[in-house]
């Protein structure tokens, strides 16, 4: 069996060679023309006057476009058509896309397109939290609100109370490959664009919308992107749609990718959050009842707003068995880049805010907030492998979550107790204590923080997938399903399953491009479902093949179909023994059909976001890290010293890719809270636009010493193989981080360190301070 | 030369228009070029002109090291960012690519197989440039990847299989392919006498410079080149230093250390770090190994930016800075050089040439404050060059970046300090003297606020390393 196995990444020899091709490497013939936008200066307005004389005689320019121009809609909205692609006259933030430059390079096209003179009527721009509550600019009527139980009686009855307020900062993708688009005009109108996108399909749909042409006219392929994270999910439809309009509008090959500065500057980032909150508790730090009060700034267009917000509201419990709680959330709108989709999807805002919740509580009482964090868990899954070591006390009470889906797979009582002890958590705690308490100036933190993630679009229809294999007379196997490879690992994963299905090597399955004329109406690859949903998907057309192969075979034998075997690149029928090649041959020959699709569709969700109520997900996936840290507090340069981590993938499909995606994820999820900083200047212009400004980790910020192992457990579900979704969940993991840098503030002062994020050395120096003057 | 084959035929078209004609060898075959616009970039010609896509562009500014690629000359092999790299500054080199890495029969360099077998790409965006950096440091035999790979960011990963796989690919011999000749070409075949310049030695450069002096000067191009890729702008007439090997020249003698303005900036380290190690740290910091193999010490001292980390620590070293136009040299106190924010005392037609300071005891501090501790630009950089005799402060000279329009020192607080016994309460009372030498800014890297706290505390942590106390996140372990 392939599966289980810890292959490497399918393309890691295209990649150290150079040769793996990205959307901007595919050969262009040399009348190919690029495209560059002409982006707002102000952030909200409306335009008054546009000269473009300047631009359209410029070096290289072949055309310029307003939305007036465009054929037929002016929309590269995921979600609610209120994202013209070229502004219709109102601008609603600083780099909104105001007009097209069509030229014969891309240097000639970036150059023409800030030659652009246009005179704006300014209005006052919607920037922070109190300017869109003041104006009530918001999506959805008005707050979403999901309550269990009565969490302000709990709250009031409670023994002790804490409170407080939480900021957290988003965060820019950084994928390293910026936003690219290839459009091929073709015979009778139709158009084949080349996209760097995670859902193929919505780019077809959001090309033939803007061509006037029904989605067979449109398709849309993608071999690889070089890193997404959720931003090449909504965020490359403009270069896709500004490709294809151009490419049928000149008749040419055209192509447009954003310099670094204007991705940075034109598509959206993470949501920031602001979360208030109220938790009453006991003596021993088990919770009565919370409420968070939650603000995002959703920028200026919908775009996927509304299920960001509502996975922060679904993850306001992460691990803990809260008896009463109360999440209200609010969608504002401002005049700022539409925040989009990025790994985790609102689970990490709203995840923070109940660890900070923990962490307050522990303080309060003096406890080791690992003690308490137990206390509060929910009780262990049912058939009690989860549960060694742990406190299952809770199993006694209903153990379902604030929006009333039983938690049935609770793994963390056990990995809780392995992590534990396989990082010496406990005698580590006691040396960073002794160390603060004889150095002054460099401090320590350590802290534990766990992660239960839920699996599954919330969109309960996305939930579905399908596939396409063809099995070719000579037994080599093509392979096609509707996930994209963002250097996931999902193509690699899917095959080891079509391998294992057909008992053959990986060497004679073939891994093809996403590609929406192969397999139709895809969800986009997120919300960590890439090998979940399309791996089931290539299970189904593989076992369609096999089955017709193995009756043909079983009659060809006179034998029973239920005794023919694949396996180790052999087809066994009784005694008879053919290579798979030889085993197609004879199907062919006998006019079997060695083609199939393959669907598949989660089953036992259910989901009222309105009530918010109902099971949103399949099952949940679960993390759990140990970070130290130091701090200088003179300054407030901090560093991780150590972090180990312990992660459920189920019953892993390769062991090695997961680990690889959890050491990935803790360092992103570490860079989130740490030196990743937006700013936005008081005009509404984000002022970090390049990695000049913008620090994501670099090589020496990962942790010194750093302990990845993945929990031996199977999924409950019935999910490929077993198997468990990972690209989100471990992202999480980089709280502990955050946590640990309040751990090491704590010890220069009595009050709680109220660190908001992302924990720059600028805000752990002004938290230190607050905490020595015992605010 | 012997085997010429040029991909654009075997005669060198001399045509001598406002463009140049370069020759070089990339990936051990020699190209020749004529008619190169003289701020096309090397990834730009990489990719659209010879359609070799294995190099990538990241950030265009040479930030994240997608674009790197291995440079050869007479110096040694050192990686560097394509994206900022002109043409012209590759004549006589050799340019190595993700695509000349691999063996003639398609055998993997052991950093390309060690990446393999380490699970070291995800998405594979980064992996070409982290290929590059690895494959310079492995033929460099240098092993601290840490700094040698500083400049390449992942976003995938969390860097720990890419270093797996570079530690593992240490004791792999180096592969012949990947060693490229030191020079092919002469300078010469560079223009004298039209533009764009490129002069062979600094007497002719005194000599175009002073008759052109709007000319642009291109030193390493680590800022110039942005101008082009960022700022899109046209540079008129342009004079390349990158031939001027007497620049190149560092002295230390018994009295005086001194460095040419086109030392680069790991040269300048290596020097430094034998002679005031926390300066050589902040040097490490200063940028990735690709910026500071191309970045000079007199590019950094002539843009005049309020930020450069290197004119504080000079000034802290009372340097002085050797300026040239035409025949009339003057030497001035650095700390002239910088008059206001954008400018300098540098007339129409001058350049810098040196920088020296005198052999001094290690006395001095260098305190770099930035978001991220490698490859970031300062918020603040604090530098502390404080004389302690018989327990009384017999000199201060303390000078920092990021505090004010120019590099800037703190006279208030040296005055404070010179005279008094050398204890904390001197350190305290000297603090005041900081809100009268600077009034900072805010901006996207810090408040004002902050800036002037931790300048403060600077000094608090001067005193407190010089007790022997420990006093850098960065010397810590778990």
């Amino acid at each position: 069996m392939s599966v289980a196995k810890s292959l490497p990444h399918d393309a890691a020899r295209l990649h150290v060679t150079g040769t793996a091709r990205y959307v901007d490497d595919i050969p262009t013939p040399a009348n190919a023309l690029h495209l560059a936008f002409g982006k707002s200066a102000i952030a909200r307005g409306q335009i008054d006057a546009m000269n473009l004389h300047e631009v359209k005689s410029a070096p290289g320019v072949v055309a310029v476009l307003v939305a007036g121009d465009l054929p037929f809609a002016n929309d590269v909205s995921p979600s609610a058509h209120d994202e013209p692609m070229l502004s219709d006259g109102s601008v609603h933030y600083v780099g909104q896309p105001i007009f097209l430059v069509v030229a014969t390079s891309h240097l000639a096209a970036r150059k023409a397109a800030t030659l652009g003179q246009i005179k704006y009527i300014e209005e006052t721009p919607i920037l922070t939290i109190e300017d869109a509550l003041a104006a009530d600019t918001r999506f959805e009527e008005g707050p979403r609100i999901y309550e269990k139980g009565d969490a302000e009686t709990a709250i009031k009855g409670a023994a002790r109370v804490v409170e407080g307020t939480f900021e957290i900062g988003g965060q820019e993708h950084f994928y390293l490959e910026g936003q690219a688009a290839l459009a091929f005009p073709q015979e009778g109108g139709d158009m084949l664009v080349h996209s760097s996108t995670q859902h193929p399909t919505e780019i077809q749909h959001k090309v033939a919308e803007a061509l006037g042409v029904p989605m067979h006219g449109v398709r849309v392929e993608i071999r690889r992107m070089g890193g997404g994270f959720g931003g090449k999910e909504s965020q490359g439809n403009a270069l896709a749609v500004s490709c294809a309009v151009a490419a049928r509008l000149t008749g040419k090959p055209c192509k447009m990718r954003y310099d670094r500065d204007d991705d940075m500057i034109i598509t959206g980032k993470r949501h920031d959050f602001r979360i208030s909150y109220r938790a009453g508790f006991d003596e021993n730090g088990r919770i009565a009842g919370v409420s968070f009060m939650q603000y995002t700034r959703c920028g200026w267009a919908q775009d996927l707003s509304l299920p960001v917000a509502d996975r922060a509201m679904l993850h306001s419990d992460n691990a803990y068995l809260l008896p009463a709680c109360r999440i209200e959330s609010h969608r504002l709108k401002t005049n700022m880049q539409s925040a989009t989709a990025y790994r985790g999807f609102g689970g990490p805002q709203g995840m923070i805010a109940i660890e900070r919740v923990l962490d307050h509580i522990a303080h309060d009482l003096g406890k080791d907030p690992v003690e308490v964090r137990c206390l509060n868990y929910y009780a262990a899954r049912a058939d009690g492998s989860g549960a060694s070591g742990g406190d299952i006390s809770n199993q006694n009470e209903n153990n379902t979550t604030p929006y009333g889906m039983a938690v049935e797979d609770f793994e963390l009582h056990g990995m809780t107790a392995a992590l534990l002890a396989s990082s010496d958590y406990a005698v580590r705690r006691a040396a960073v204590a002794e160390w603060n308490a004889s150095h002054d100036t460099i401090k320590k933190g350590i802290a534990f923080s766990p992660v239960k993630f839920g699996i599954s679009f919330t969109l309960t229809f996305l939930n579905q997938a399908g596939a396409l294999v063809h099995v070719y007379q000579d037994g080599s196997v093509h392979l096609n399903h509707g996930g994209t490879e963002m250097g996931q690992g999902l193509f690699q994963k899917v095959a080891q399953v079509a391998a294992s299905r057909f008992g053959i090597g990986l060497d004679t399955v073939k891994i093809t491009a996403t590609d929406t004329a192969k397999v139709p109406n895809t969800s986009a690859t997120a919300a960590s479902s890439g090998s979940d949903l399309n791996g089931m998907a290539v299970k189904a057309a593989c076992d369609t093949i096999r089955e017709r192969m193995a009756s043909y075979l079983a009659e060809l034998h006179q034998a029973d179909v239920r005794t023919v075997r694949f396996a180790d690149g052999n087809v066994i029928i009784g005694e008879t023994v053919y290579s798979f090649a030889e085993a197609a041959a004879l199907s062919y020959q006998g006019r079997v059909s060695l083609s199939a699709t393959g669907f598949y569709k989660t089953p036992k969700v259910e989901w009222d976001r309105i009530k918010g109520h109902g099971r949103p997900f399949f099952y949940f996936a679960y993390g759990a890290s140990i970070t130290e840290v130091a701090v200088d507090t003179l300054t407030g340069e901090n560093r991780i010293l150590r972090t180990d981590i312990l992660h459920d993938a189920g019953a892993s499909l390769n062991p090695d890719l997961d680990i690889g995606q959890v050491e990935g994820a803790y360092v992103q999820g570490a860079g989130w809270l740490t030196t990743e900083e937006l700013v936005w200047d008081e005009a509404g212009a984000l002022r970090t636009h390049a990695p000049s400004t913008y620090k994501i980790p670099a090589c020496s910020d990962r942790p010194d010493i750093f302990n990845v192992a993945l929990w031996d457990a199977e999924n409950p579900e019935d999910t490929i193989y077993r198997s468990k979704a990972v690209g989100e969940p471990p992202f999480m993991l980089g709280i502990s981080a955050f946590l640990a840098l309040s751990d090491a503030i704590s010890a220069c002062g009595d009050s709680y360190p109220a660190l908001d994020a992302p924990a720059t050395s600028e805000q752990v120096w002004a938290t230190i301070q607050k905490v020595r003057n015992g605010i | 030369m012997s085997h010429r084959r040029g991909t654009r035929g075997d005669a060198i078209v001399k045509r001598r228009v406002l463009n140049m004609d370069i020759t070089f060898l990339l990936n051990g075959e020699t190209v020749e070029l004529s008619d190169v616009s003289p701020t096309m970039t090397l990834l730009d010609w990489l990719r659209e002109d010879q359609h070799l896509t294995g190099t990538k562009e990241g950030c265009n500014e040479g930030d994240c090291g997608a674009c790197t690629v291995m440079v050869t000359d007479g110096d040694g092999a050192k990686a560097l960012n394509s994206c900022i790299l002109f043409l012209p500054q590759l004549q006589g080199k050799a340019v190595r690519t993700v695509e000349g890495v691999s063996g003639p029969d398609d055998e993997l360099h052991p950093v390309q197989q060690a990446l393999i077998e380490h699970h070291g790409s995800q998405c594979g965006f980064c992996t070409p440039g982290f290929v590059m950096s690895m494959t310079t440091a492995h033929l460099n035999g240098e092993t601290d990847f840490d700094t040698q790979l500083a400049g390449n960011l992942c976003r995938c990963t969390g860097y720990a299989p890419i270093i797996r796989a570079a530690e593992a690919a240490v004791s792999q011999p180096v592969p012949v392919w990947v060693k490229d000749a030191a020079r092919v070409g002469e300078p010469a075949s560079a223009p004298q006498n039209h533009p764009p310049y490129a002069p062979d030695n600094s007497d002719a450069l005194a000599q175009l410079y002073a008759s052109n002096p709007d000319a642009t000067l291109v030193a390493g191009a680590t800022d110039v080149g942005l101008w082009v890729t960022k700022g899109l702008r046209d540079l008129g007439t342009v004079i390349f230093l990158g031939n001027c090997a007497d620049l190149k020249t560092i002295s230390v003698d018994a009295d005086t250390v001194r460095f040419g303005a086109m030392v680069d900036m790991n040269a300048m380290g290596a020097t430094i770090d034998d002679l005031h190690p926390s300066y050589g740290e902040m040097i490490r910091r200063f940028a990735s190994v690709q910026v500071r193999g191309a970045a000079t010490v007199g590019g950094n001292i002539a843009n005049g930016s309020p930020i450069g980390d290197n004119p504080p620590a000079l000034i802290a070293l009372d340097a002085t800075l050797h300026l040239r136009k035409g025949e009339s040299r003057r030497s001035i106190p650095i700390e002239d050089f910088f008059v206001a924010y954008g400018k300098q005392d540098r007339m129409a037609g001058e350049f810098v040439e040196a920088v020296s300071f005198a052999r001094q005891p290690d006395r001095l501090k260098v305190y770099k404050l930035s978001k991220r501790f490698d490859q970031d630009i300062s918020a603040v950089c604090g530098c502390f060059n404080i004389t302690v005799n018989d327990g009384i402060v017999s000199a201060a000279r303390i000078a920092f970046g990021g505090m004010a329009a120019t590099p800037k020192r703190a006279t208030a607080v040296e005055t404070a300090l010179i005279g008094q016994p050398w204890n904390s309460d001197t350190i305290s009372a000297a603090q005041a003297g900081f809100d009268t030498d600077y009034a900072p800014m805010t901006d996207m890297r810090a408040s004002a606020r902050y800036r002037l706290e931790t300048a403060r505390a600077m000094l608090v942590r001067y005193y407190a390393e010089d007790q022997g106390e420990l006093v850098s996140v960065l010397e810590v372990s778990a």
